[in-house]
């Protein structure tokens, strides 16, 4: 770089190097380019925005803190199924026909469900119910999405003569569930969920609920397209556009003799299946885990919306299913065969009945020898079975990637222990407190700045300018990152993540203090301000990084074990102390030392902030103009003290050194000291 | 002007302050601000709020005009029985808290109050907080906490290499929370999340001022123990000195945009986020920068104290001021910054 400096002197024999500073302010512009570049360019062809996402307590909307606990019993939720328990909200959230919401696990133990905008009490109370998967018998499938070719009812025999309904429990086949005292009374129905359960048709629970009562209903994603008003709660009165998966009113009108029985099939069933549209994403939203009775055959959707099935009555619940994992498939060699498969391991009770299924429906013709695994009331997987399977253990195998076999293993796992949510808080927020909020927030940082910048400028004077600038360069990077991480990520801005922000200008500004001070110990030692800038860099460098370091570790742990609002802040807390760090490195330091070559900054002028007079040095600004350089405070300090030692303790003025005439000879190099005064 | 001044006296000694020596009297007060703050815990003690407690709050904005009856009216028409709390907060907003509700009596009391203040249903906040939450997120928070100690205490021993800068640096961090916290009791503000918030940050920002000053104070008791020039004692109260103006500064600056916060939170907003982190965060920064000069250096001061070979040159700086007496305090720059001293300007 430039050598058409006055050489400078290297003390204690390190040379000064000279480091690429207009490099360094490249390197910066390229990061800042491909940043701002990144944004623009997922804004043409992607959906990135150039405003930040708004958190709900600036947007309005409603957030809803649930905690999944097992059902029954004791048993920690472990972290894999608090994340099928997020999907499993998810899907219900999505299904309900809500944009733009968000689930999200915090704090390692919650679920957090955002949702811009009003949310009606049937899709509240849709969100948070309990969750099971249970194991049914298909009787009947269909396409999802259009009507189904013909009314399985009509196949039916009996399902066409409800006369022949035969009211003698005796008829009733032997069922694992004692179905002796059913009969008189079918409110004394047993609750306990045993395997196999194929309760008498009789006994249907009319306290069950009905897919009419179900708040699966909320409006069908036309709805809020209709009416561009929210809907409101006098919607959630209102029955249901669109049918949905239900459960039959009515009995068969034979018992059926097993779970696999086409009694099952009866008038209402019929009903259901014909109307049930698995392509309106409503019908999606599951959440009949907890409600749906296990002895009634289920009309529903695969998970997906593209196959509708009839089920039989659940025959073996998640409870009674001990493990799922996903492996390499091997054929009968024990080769694998480069496809995955999902091994399925039940309890004792859970094999015996999972054998007993098996034996059944394997003689059956397709699709009666499928069964089907139903979690959160959806189907996630129905295969067919060739052959009895005995010994507890199965395995699924089809066209499994690692990665669907994976996920499928997963969800039977999650389902295998029954979650019931509890609510932590729900809020309802305004949007206009919110804008309120987000308004005074954005005056609170403009004040902020103003004062900052204002006791940078009496503080460091021409050098408060820098500061402005490095603290406008920060902002903008911080901009930049929020835009990109809205984008990417989904970050959304909180009021405490404007917190965070407004907080940050405090400590971007504190590195530049530290720099600048160190700057200015560097010239009282004597140092012309190119080489102080240097020095006092690599001094200032260490306590800046340290001290962002423990921030930065304050903002991952609270972001880590976040509560609340917590997050927001601790995000922008991380990001602002990242960026504050590439500031001072790649912005203020190389500008300053690039300024220090200037004759303003470099001759240390009175408003410079460098003032080497002012700031005690000795190093006055004529050594800049003739190229010389004085001795240093310390040197002549030194000398005093030699001189002292000499002279028996005489010693003058024990503070900064003598206080000599000020005056430099023309070119002399004289050693005088100018006094502090 | 002032301030670079007073920065170059300080710095070359020519101006002291006896941090060090007078820590008696620091400790003292310190000592006895930290008792008020742990009595202020107590009595009045900490105003959680319902985050903590579980309940329901409303928030109705603009409504303040209508006056307060209106909301307890509004609440009890469909909640009978209950004595919500109704407070005026900033600019004309009305808050309503009560026990916690149903989710049926949410909807009903937010649209209740909607129509008693005449404003858009969307115009109503609602929260509701089960009461099991508030325990959560108190174990959350000390958990954070417990986290947040054990790694800065690693780090501050393997960035300082010396358990006493990170055992001095930590005692004066508890000293900052306490005292804070006790602040906040007798402010009466209450305790949300946004609180915990604040007073996990303090953490971070009362470390900074610490790590500065004992950045500095390692420079000087190194070249002090190289040159034997100066006690322990004496190269850390320099190092006080040397950097208490950055650290009025940092200070300054740090608290300006807190303060703004603080103010407008405060007087515009009423409660909510803003007032509640910056308020814990305004009075933190405050005692975590005075907790460094006056606590945190001191405290290495003791702690290192009886070490053999701070002892050790202590006891060879004594000797050799008795050999040859000089001026003490002339020239505590020399060695002070490890740069000065040595080497001829060629």
């Amino acid at each position: 770089m430039s050598n058409d400096r006055p050489p400078q002197r290297a003390r204690r024999g390190a040379p000064v190097r000279r480091p690429h500073h207009g490099r360094t302010l490249g390197v910066l512009l390229l990061v800042a380019a491909l940043l701002f570049g990144a944004v623009g360019a997922g804004s043409i062809w992607s959906d990135a925005r150039w405003a930040p996402g708004l958190a709900l307590d600036l947007e309005g909307g409603t957030q809803v803190l649930l905690t999944p606990r097992p059902t029954a019993g004791g048993g920690e939720v472990t972290e894999d199924q608090l994340q099928q328990a997020r999907n499993i909200i998810e899907q219900r959230v999505n299904g309900t026909g809500i944009n733009e919401s968000e689930v999200s696990i915090q704090g390692g133990e919650n679920i957090v469900v955002s949702i811009p905008g009003e949310a009606t009490r049937a899709q509240l109370d849709l969100i948070s119910q309990s969750s099971q998967l249970s194991m049914r018998v298909v009787l009947v499938a269909a396409e999802g999405a259009p009507a189904p070719a013909g009314d399985p009812a009509a196949e039916d025999p009996a399902a066409g003569d409800p006369a022949a309904e035969p009211a003698d429990p005796a008829a009733e086949p032997a069922e694992p569930t004692d179905p002796a005292a059913e009969p008189a009374d079918p409110a004394a129905q047993p609750t306990d969920e045993a395997e196999g359960a194929a309760a008498p048709a009789a006994l249907r629970r009319d306290t069950a609920p009905e897919p009419a009562a179900e708040p699966t209903g909320a409006p069908a994603p036309a709805a809020p397209e209709a009416s561009p008003a929210p809907p409101t709660l006098a919607d959630v009165a209102t029955p249901r556009p669109t049918p949905g998966p239900g459960q039959p009113t009515d009995s068969p009108a034979t018992p059926p003799a097993d779970a696999s029985d086409q009694a099952w099939l009866t008038e209402d069933v019929g009903r259901l299946f014909t109307e049930l549209d698995c392509s309106d994403p409503a019908n999606l939203a599951g959440g009949t885990g907890g409600a749906e009775d296990p002895a009634l055959p289920l009309v529903t959707c695969s998970q997906d919306g593209s196959v509708k099935y009839v089920l039989g009555p659940a025959e073996i619940q998640g409870t009674q299913l001990t493990g799922s994992s996903a492996r390499q498939a091997v054929n009968q060699q024990g080769q694998p065969t480069g496809g995955w498969a999902v091994d399925l391991q039940f309890n004792s009770e859970g094999g015996d009945a999972f054998e007993a299924l098996t034996a059944r429906i394997s003689q059956l013709e397709p699709p009666r020898d499928q069964f089907a695994a139903v979690l959160d009331g959806l189907v996630v997987t129905a295969p067919s079975v060739s052959g009895t399977i005995p010994g507890g253990r199965a395995e699924i195998t089809g066209n499994f990637t690692q990665e669907s076999a994976d996920a499928l293993a997963q969800q039977l796992r999650f389902g295998a222990l029954p979650l019931s949510f509890d609510v932590q808080s729900e809020e309802q927020l305004s949007a206009t407190l919110g804008s309120e909020q987000l308004r005074n927030g954005i005056i609170a940082g403009l004040v902020g700045l103003a004062l900052v910048v204002a006791y940078f400028l009496i503080q460091y004077r021409a050098l408060g300018l820098v500061t402005v600038t490095a603290l406008v360069v920060a902002a903008l990077l911080n901009w930049g990152v929020i835009l990109l991480l809205s984008w990417l990520q989904g970050f959304r801005l909180s009021l405490a993540g404007v917190a965070g922000l407004i907080i940050a200008i405090g400590t971007t500004a504190d590195s530049f203090i530290i720099f600048f001070e160190r700057v200015r110990d560097e010239i009282r030692e004597g140092r012309v301000l190119a080489s102080a800038v240097e020095a006092g860099w690599r001094r200032a460098r260490r306590t800046i990084l340290i001290s962002n370091a423990v921030t930065f570790i304050s903002a991952v742990v609270l972001y880590v074990l976040a509560v609340g609002n917590v997050r927001g802040f601790a995000y922008t807390l991380g990001i602002t102390t990242v960026i504050d760090l590439v500031v001072v490195a790649l912005f203020t330091h190389p500008v300053v030392a690039l300024l220090a070559r200037t004759r303003f900054f470099g001759g240390g002028h009175k408003w410079s902030g460098f003032d080497p007079e002012h700031l005690g040095s000795v190093v006055a600004r004529s050594a800049w103009r003739h190229g010389q350089v004085r001795k240093t405070v310390a040197q002549l300090r030194a000398e005093e003290r030699e001189k002292a030692r000499a002279g028996a303790g005489g010693g003058g003025d024990p503070g900064g050194g003598s206080a000599d005439d000020g005056t430099a000879g023309p070119d002399g190099p004289a050693a005088s000291e100018r006094g502090n005064a | 002007m002032g301030m670079a001044q007073l920065g170059n006296q300080l710095y070359t000694g020519e101006r002291s302050f006896d941090f060090v020596g007078r820590r008696k009297r620091s400790y003292l007060i310190s000592g006895a601000v930290f008792l008020l703050s742990l009595v202020l815990l107590v009595v009045p003690g900490l105003t959680f709020g319902i985050e903590f407690e579980g309940g329901s709050e409303f928030r109705v904005s603009g409504g303040a005009a209508a006056g307060e009856l209106v909301a307890e009216d509004a609440v009890q028409e469909v909640v009978p029985g209950t004595a919500p709390q109704v407070t005026t907060v900033g600019q004309g907003d009305v808050r309503v808290q009560t026990v916690e509700l149903d989710t049926a009596q949410l909807d009903e009391v937010r649209a209740s109050l909607a129509e008693a203040y005449d404003v858009p249903v969307s115009d109503v906040t609602s929260t509701s907080i089960g009461p099991s939450w508030g325990a959560n997120v108190t174990r959350q928070a000390l958990t954070a906490l417990v986290v947040f100690f054990a790694i800065v205490t690693l780090v501050m021993a393997v960035y300082f290499r010396a358990l006493a800068m990170a055992g001095a640096a930590m005692l004066a961090l508890v000293h900052d929370l306490v005292i804070s916290a006790g602040i906040y009791a007798l402010v009466g503000f209450e305790v949300t999340p946004a609180t915990v918030i604040g007073f996990l940050t303090i953490l971070g920002y009362s470390l900074y001022d610490t790590v500065v000053v004992f950045d500095k104070a390692r420079e000087n008791t190194d070249a002090a123990f190289r040159d034997r020039d100066r006690t322990f004692a004496e190269a850390a109260n320099l190092a006080i000195n040397q950097t208490v103006v950055r650290s009025i500064n940092t200070t300054v600056v740090a608290i300006l945009p807190v303060a703004a916060i603080l103010f407008i939170g405060d007087f515009l907003l009423g409660a909510g986020t803003l007032r509640d982190i910056s308020l814990a965060l305004f009075v933190g920064t405050i005692v975590g920068a005075a907790s460094s000069v006056f606590i945190a250096t001191p405290l290495l001061v003791d702690l290192r104290r009886r070490e053999r070979g701070v002892r050790a040159l202590d006891a060879a700086v004594a000797e050799r001021r008795a050999a040859a007496p000089e001026p003490v305090g002339a020239g505590p720059a020399g060695g002070a910054a490890g740069t000065g001293g040595a080497g001829g300007p060629a």
